[in-house]
């Protein structure tokens, strides 16, 4: 674990997107960079990609990475109000796809983890292409937390955001 | 919203009875390294492992999201090869629910309409990894097939 402290926006974002994109093996895959982070709190964004195309006669994307990036910045929003380390992992997760993601254009997530009790924690997202209020999707996911396994450090994160 | 590639390429599947060719229309799909088969006689969507699916590396587990998207893919296949569609159905909603940790293996999934309306079809998707009977994920989805409404198709 980093031992100084995060003074600034910019070491959480970097520390944030090392544990959630770069050392996840499939968000890194998507290419995901974290935009921005805060307790209970997480934003995310994925570029538009010739591979992660569900319609190539439109160019749209498929839904698939928009939920694996809406999955993924729940569960980070999740990590971020932790007060114990403990694995956890996404119990179910609901995806309204309001409308079609303008090709070649970056799509934003925004997450919220708005309760977190012993065992679940819940949260909402919405996923958008620069304006908040024309979202492309939206997201209500929970968790379940104490899950079986170690805890891996990006589930230790929280105390980063403490100091 | 044109689909015509997709479509032709579904009537020349049919015709020659190969399902395979229709993930190679979908760049997400292949990317994925998700395609149906029909070895076994039932329709099925298989995940194929690779490395960039993994989510959790401690465990190691493949991601929530892949999963979700590969019980989104399977239920589009369901429609098109085992209903008459002749349209890319559209997607409304899907709700995953995560029920085991999936393992570095490949995964299998099958669906089920739920409910045919006119326009508008639920659909239930299941995935399981070494033993059916015991399912890593299962969704079940909405989709537009008759409409002219701007949904995301795929």
């Amino acid at each position: 674990m980093p031992t100084s402290p995060l003074t600034t926006p910019e070491e959480r974002v970097a520390l944030f997107q090392q544990l959630f994109s770069d050392t996840i093996p499939h968000n890194k895959a998507l290419g995901i960079k974290v935009l921005a982070v805060a307790r209970g709190l997480a934003s995310m964004r994925l570029d538009w990609r010739r591979e992660l195309v569900g319609n190539p006669e439109t160019g749209v994307l498929a839904g698939g990475p928009i939920t694996a990036m809406l999955d993924s910045c729940c569960g980070m929003a999740v990590a971020t109000l932790l007060t114990e380390p403990k694995p956890f992992a996404t119990l179910d997760l609901r995806i309204d796809y309001a409308k079609p993601a303008d090709p070649k254009k970056p799509v934003i997530a925004e997450a919220e983890c708005y309760r977190i009790t012993r065992s679940v924690a819940f949260t909402r997202a919405f996923a958008h292409q620069g304006d908040p209020k024309d979202p492309v999707a939206a997201a209500a996911g929970t968790f379940m937390l104490g899950t079986k396994g170690e805890v891996t450090r990006s589930q230790m994160v929280s105390r980063e955001l403490n100091k | 919203m044109s689909s015509s590639v997709l479509i032709k390429r579904l009537n020349e599947a049919r015709k020659k009875r190969e399902v395979g060719p229709l993930a190679e229309a979908i760049p997400y799909a292949k990317w994925m390294h998700i395609a149906p088969e029909t070895t076994t006689g039932e329709l099925l969507t298989r995940m194929r492992y690779h490395d960039s699916l993994i989510g959790n590396t401690h465990l190691p587990a493949i991601h929530g999201g892949t999963l979700g998207a590969m019980l989104e893919m399977a239920a589009i296949f369901h429609l098109l090869w085992e209903t008459d569609a002749q349209t890319v159905p559209k997607i409304v909603n899907i709700t995953v629910d995560y029920l085991r940790s999936a393992g570095p293996r490949d995964v299998i999934a099958a669906a089920k309409v739920t409910k045919q309306g006119r326009r508008m079809v639920n659909v239930f998707a299941e995935a399981w990894q070494d033993d059916r009977s015991k399912p890593v994920a299962s969704a079940s989805a909405h989709f537009l097939v008759q409409s002219d409404d701007t949904l995301p198709s795929l």
